[in-house]
């Protein structure tokens, strides 16, 4: 079994995330991927909402696929790439188109579900950048939010898709 | 006096624009820091111990179990508690930890701080308690005669309205009882905080709330400490929607950093937060409207119980609006309303979006549609023929003063185009009832159209001395505006800061910190009442500012004051021979000032119901559309249509977003949303079970009208929009249920077999 | 407590033997809501993500073999789609995005939830499963053998569930899954019905209607005899008596619970089997998801 990653009591694995390989040390076994990324690896953008992978305010990427970071076992996401929120946010101040479409559209209330639809549209948007509305609403229909009745963030995805084939027309 | 102040022409940002909101990018990064997102040097975990009981007796409590796991730093009970036991926004009901007995699931009874979550919420598992459990009261119409199950009795609050002549008669009368579920806010963002202990041997309390002071006022008393040694300072807050007026989880938190000495945080699971935080009234109305031949309006009577759950929290004011708001925005000369909130051993019910305005919307709007049936008359007719005008006279003897097109919102809803009809086979299979489960057959489907009118207050009522505070400080030319009300998702920061900006004309605004340490209260972020009374308090802190600053202008230049003005951030005199910026305009000198804004003191009501209670009024009017398939009872929302009363649309995109979320969750509680109870214990409390609407059922909503009659006495017009867009959308999409099924449907959340079983036993009878 | 993640079966296998009472996790989605509330806490994990032997999916004469660890979000591809239409179908009404891209086949089999989505349609497409030992033992079951009440498997201590196989195209397949909102939410009442013209058998499976999915035997029997099999159409109307829909009803075993009424469970489930076999009847052909 030399290749089989094997996590012992005390619980030491690496993680890569957004890129880079992070270690972590002494994690109980129990502490789900969202746990750790928040309070061991200090990227807090993915959100605690349920608990359950009902909600969508821990969305993540993994080998980029969409999944819900707190449905995870942490110790088990060993050897995966994972994006979080913080992997799709430009450095400095400045927006991703999504991140941009977002905030200029009023699809940002509370925030507490935002990182997460980011997230889930920007992946939405790279696989089928031309998602009619109802494809939208099917595919952020896991990311719960309480604020807006969805109605800006529609127009948030739509404004974004107008933004990306515009760049692309230009390219 | 008065100094001329405008807006420059060419800026950007201020009133009436769509401004974008200054926590935007921040929170689309991930960046913004919520309440569960704070950490602190050496900080430890809460969790609390939570009864599983609805009502018992707590016959022993053994903590050392908790103290023996390893990690852990503190546990603290009844006892522990030093100043004043018990908490309340009304009256203080409710124990920090429940001592000799437990009145509902869910009441904290012990809470642990500990190295690790889960070592916390281990540690508080091990607690061994006793419980002697007794029967729960959960029936709220038994409650009223049963023994009390607290020494301040059953009966939470009783009002009675009794206007005009109460033996009216009219020639056609509807009657009907109603109900609607107990509702959760189901905010995203959990409970959450960090209470740090500081060395004056006071604590500073980092959290999402609705209202700093008031928790402040709670969390001291309960501390035994002084205002000045318990600091709140807001945190981001995740939504709120009424649920975080009442404290959670404060008292205990701040008592366990203080007895450790470190940094202590909590955070609600999703189950911690449905059992931790009070929830809409659940409420059983009985109604009858009798009318004349014509369709006016003769007389609404009412009888209303709403269930307040083991604690008093905003009980009181909840059952009012409900008893104020029960016959609608209509005008009706004779009304009898007899209101009562009763205790019970129920999940504590306070305040959430629309505030006792929801659950007598459903009933009244249902009353009136089927008085319509009964006079062969149109609906819309009916609701113009009795619409509310300014100048006509409430259930409460109170003369509406202020801007009440109710006509208005009514004729933009009815004048809207109809969503298309789909064919038979053009809508996709998922935009049918049934979404992705390909449930539907399309020619089982029927549409249904459905209609209704609401209307609520703004702002705090009866007697209440509603104020709010802020700050302006100008200095080297930089505008910061400090006030502790709390921002809760709906925009204030965008609004403060574009008050600021049509005032001084300059686009840099800053916002101070939100504390309760260094600045007055700035009431609650509810009520719909912030942009009202924080907008008034900003708004005349900067003018106050603003006005300081002409003078100084006027003395340096000795000119006369009249002769000088602020304009396009600049101070300009009419001959064009004063032009200076702001900077130039101080000459170095910084103004600072605090406005303390009231609105006009309202009165509470007499023993029949009768005074002047309430400030203003908002309304609006929902037409929802909805696809029923009558075989299964699913229901899809496919448009909801709306007008809205506003007064001045400050920031219509914001505005936009509030009647959007709102409608949104009237939807939910019209077709899906209810906390089930079996005798008294919560059945669903996870996102799992407690479903809110995706992106798949909340429906496009089109707005046909902001109405913009501007509210006299507000400031610039505006109306609150917080909550009247949540008023009448469940009453809507449940006439268009109605409208698609031909059922009664008089209890919300409207379920499939509610229908389905409904329909399914009347074709039987027929066959 | 520890974790391994084995990167092949026989790894998996080797690790077991050694500790045959670990957990396997396959997506996730359920173990870890319960390990997140408090209510598991295992002493040993195994993680099966990263063995190959269980990803995806191949066809093997006229069946298709499904690896368990084939995720709902492969069941809906189009390739797989075509080939059995049913389970893509009941891939689709599970949960989100999310969760279809973590969930698994084989997690929801062994989950054994009385309304896991996948169930029902197994049941109806006559699935089998199979089983591995560490010792090359293989043991191959169908679905009523293996998931024998509500989360309860009959699954060994150091047993893998490795594959599913279905036969590829086999018949009309019509799932229906009633839930009290459009998407992301748990069945009230589930329905699979296969219509298999070439063998000539109609199988029905309900599911969330009882502790385990509900072969309904007496309603194939039935539905059975209204077929013109020559003509593949239907000779009978499959309501107007009310018979049809009232074995159903019979048929199903539902309670009462928080999601819903034993009543309308009932009730749902009788006319999602009735409008599965109208739609098994139609010229459409069966949509995809």
């Amino acid at each position: 079994m030399t290749n089989t990653t094997s996590v012992p009591e005390l619980l030491s694995y690496t993680l890569n995330v957004n890129g880079r390989d992070h270690q972590v040390s002494d994690a109980e076994l129990g502490e789900n991927l969202l746990f750790v990324l928040r309070e061991r690896l200090g990227l807090r953008g993915s959100k605690n909402a349920c608990e359950q992978g009902e909600c969508g305010s821990c969305s993540v990427l993994v080998d980029g696929r969409l999944e819900c970071s707190c449905t995870m076992l942490a110790a088990a996401a060993t050897g995966r790439q994972i994006v979080t929120v913080e992997g799709l946010t430009p450095s400095g101040d400045g927006l991703s188109e999504v991140q941009e479409a977002f905030v200029a559209e009023g699809a940002v209330q509370c925030g507490f579900c935002t990182p997460g639809l980011i997230v889930s549209v920007s992946d939405l948007l790279d696989r089928l950048p031309l998602a009619t509305e109802l494809e939208i609403r099917e595919a952020i229909s896991g990311n719960l939010c309480r604020c807006t009745g969805y109605g800006r963030i529609i127009a948030a995805v739509q404004a974004a898709q107008h933004a990306r084939s515009a760049r692309e027309a230009l390219r | 006096m008065t100094t001329v102040l405008t807006t420059g022409p060419g800026l950007r940002g201020g009133l009436g624009e769509s401004v974008r909101r200054p926590d935007g990018g921040p929170k689309a990064r991930g960046e913004f820091a919520f309440s569960s997102d704070l950490e602190a040097e050496d900080m430890l975990w809460a969790h609390l111990l939570r009864s599983p009981h609805p009502s018992a007796a707590i016959s022993s409590l053994d903590l050392s179990p908790a103290f023996a796991v390893p990690g852990v730093a503190a546990v603290l009970a009844a006892g522990d508690v030093p100043g004043r036991q018990s908490f309340g926004l009304d009256y203080p009901d409710q124990p920090v930890f429940a001592g000799k007995v437990v009145r509902h699931v869910g009441e904290p009874i012990a809470a642990v701080a500990a190295d690790h979550p889960i070592t916390a919420r281990r540690a508080a598992e091990a607690i061994a308690v006793t419980y002697e459990v007794t029967e729960p009261l959960t029936d709220p119409e038994a409650a009223m005669e049963a023994p009390p199950i607290h020494e301040r009795g059953n009966v939470l609050f009783h009002q009675d309205i009794v206007h005009g002549d109460p033996g009216a008669t009219g020639e056609v009368s509807v009657e009907g009882s109603y109900a609607t579920a107990m509702q959760d806010q189901a905010f995203l963002g959990p409970e959450s905080a960090l209470a740090v202990p500081a060395g004056d041997g006071g604590v500073d309390l980092y959290l999402a709330t609705q209202w700093l002071h008031v928790d402040r006022d709670q969390i001291a008393a309960c501390l035994g400490l002084p205002l000045d040694l318990v600091r709140l300072h807001l945190s981001g807050v995740g939504g709120a929607f009424g649920a975080r007026e009442d404290m959670s989880m404060q008292v205990q938190l701040c008592l366990l950093a203080m007895r450790t000495g470190r940094p202590v945080k909590i955070v609600f699971s999703r189950e911690e937060s449905f059992l931790g935080h009070v929830h809409r009234h659940p409420a059983r109305m009985w109604y009858r409207h009798s009318a004349d031949a014509d369709g006016n309006l003769v007389k609404v009577e009412a009888k209303l119980i709403l269930d307040g759950g083991a604690y008093l929290s905003s009980s009181p004011a909840v059952l009012q609006n409900a008893a104020c708001f029960a016959a609608g925005p209509y005008r009706v000369p004779n009304a009898v309303v007899d209101a009562t909130a009763v205790r019970t051993n129920n999940p504590p019910c306070g305040a959430m979006r629309g505030f006792g305005a929801v659950q007598v919307c459903f009933a009244y709007e249902t009353q009136m549609d089927k008085l319509a049936a009964a006079l062969r008359m149109d609906p819309v007719e009916l609701r113009l023929r009795n619409a509310l005008r300014t100048g006509d006279t409430m259930i409460t003897g109170q003369v509406l003063s202020g801007a009440a097109p109710v006509a208005e919102v009514i004729r933009a809803v009815a004048a809207a185009p109809l969503p298309a009809e789909p064919g038979p086979s053009d809508a996709p299979e998922i935009a049918l009832p049934g979404g992705a489960g390909r449930t539907a057959e399309r020619d089982r489907v029927r549409r249904g159209i459905g209609f209704a009118v609401g209307f609520k207050n703004l702002m705090y009522s009866a007697g209440f001395d509603d104020f709010t505070t802020a700050r302006c400080r100008l200095e080297e030319g930089r505008v910061t505006i400090t006030s502790a009300a709390v921002e809760v998702g709906q925009g204030l920061v965008t609004l403060m800061q574009q008050i600021a900006r049509h005032i001084f004309g300059v686009a840099d605004v800053s916002l101070g910190e939100a504390t309760t340490a260094g600045i007055g209260s700035a009431g609650s972020t509810s009520a719909s009442r912030q942009t009202w009374m924080t907008g008034g308090a900003v708004e005349a802190a900067c003018r106050a500012v603003a006005e300081r600053l002409v003078s100084s202008v006027a003395q340096r230049l000795e000119r006369p004051l009249a002769s000088l003005r602020l304009d396009g951030g600049r101070v300009c005199s009419d001959d064009g021979a004063v032009d200076l910026s702001l900077v130039g305009a101080a000459s170095g000198q910084v103004f600072e000032e605090t406005a303390v804004y009231r609105h006009p003191p309202t009165e509470e009501l007499d023993e029949k119901g009768q005074g002047n209670a309430h400030v203003s009024f908002a309304f609006g009017a929902h037409r929802a559309v909805v696809d029923v398939d009558l075989d299964l009872g699913l229901v899809r929302v496919v448009d909801v249509t709306t007008a809205q009363d506003v007064g001045r649309a400050l920031n219509p995109l914001q505005l936009i977003g509030q009647i959007e979320g709102g409608t949104a969750q009237g939807v939910g509680l019209a077709v899906m949303e209810e906390i089930v109870l079996d005798r008294g214990t919560v059945r669903n409390p996870s996102f799992t079970d407690y479903i809110i609407p995706t992106a798949l059922d909340s429906p496009p909503v089109t707005i046909a009208g902001l109405i913009e009659e501007p509210e006299p006495g507000a400031p610039h017009g505006a109306k609150g929009a917080g909550e009247p867009p949540a008023i009448s959308s469940t009453a809507a999409v449940a006439a268009a249920i109605r409208d698609a099924t031909g059922l009664e449907l008089a209890r919300v959340p409207i379920r499939p077999q509610d229908i389905a079983l409904a329909l399914a036993a009347f074709e039987e009878d027929r066959q | 407590m520890p974790v391994f993640v084995p990167a092949s079966l026989e790894e998996a296998f080797a690790v077991l033997e050694g500790a045959p009472g670990a957990q396997l996790l396959a997506g996730g989605t359920d173990f870890m809501v319960e390990v997140n509330a408090g209510q598991r806490r295992p002493a040993t994990v195994v993680a099966l993500g990263a063995v190959p032997e269980l990803k995806g999916w191949r066809l093997d004469g006229d069946e298709v073999v499904l690896g368990a660890g084939l995720t709902y979000t492969e069941m809906i591809s189009p390739e797989l789609a075509e080939l059995v239409p049913g389970l893509a179908q009941a891939a689709r009404t599970v949960g989100s995005p999310q969760i279809r891209n973590a969930g698994t086949l084989g997690g929801n089999i062994a989950t054994a939830s009385p309304a896991g989505d996948t169930l029902p349609m197994l049941m109806a497409l006559g699935a089998t499963m199979t089983l591995g030992r560490s010792d090359g033992g293989r043991r191959a079951v169908g679905l009523d053998e293996l998931v024998v009440g509500p989360k309860r498997t009959t699954l060994q201590p150091g047993e893998v569930l490795l594959e599913v196989r279905v036969r590829a195209g086999a018949g009309r397949q019509e799932f229906l899954k009633v839930g009290t909102r459009n998407a992301m939410v748990i069945a009230v009442a589930s329905a699979a019905v296969v219509v298999d013209f070439e063998r000539r058998s109609v199988r029905v499976a309900l599911g969330s209607v009882g502790p385990v999915v509900i072969r309904a035997e007496e309603v194939e029997r039935e539905a059975a005899k209204l077929i013109d099999w020559d003509a593949r159409r239907l000779v009978g109307p499959l309501e107007g008596s009310g018979d049809f829909g009232e074995l159903v009803r019979t048929a199903a075993r539902p309670i009462d619970d928080h999601r819903s009424t034993a009543a309308y469970r009932r009730h749902a489930a009788g006319v999602c089997v009735t409008r599965a076999f109208r739609r098994a009847f139609s010229s459409e052909e069966s949509t995809a998801p």
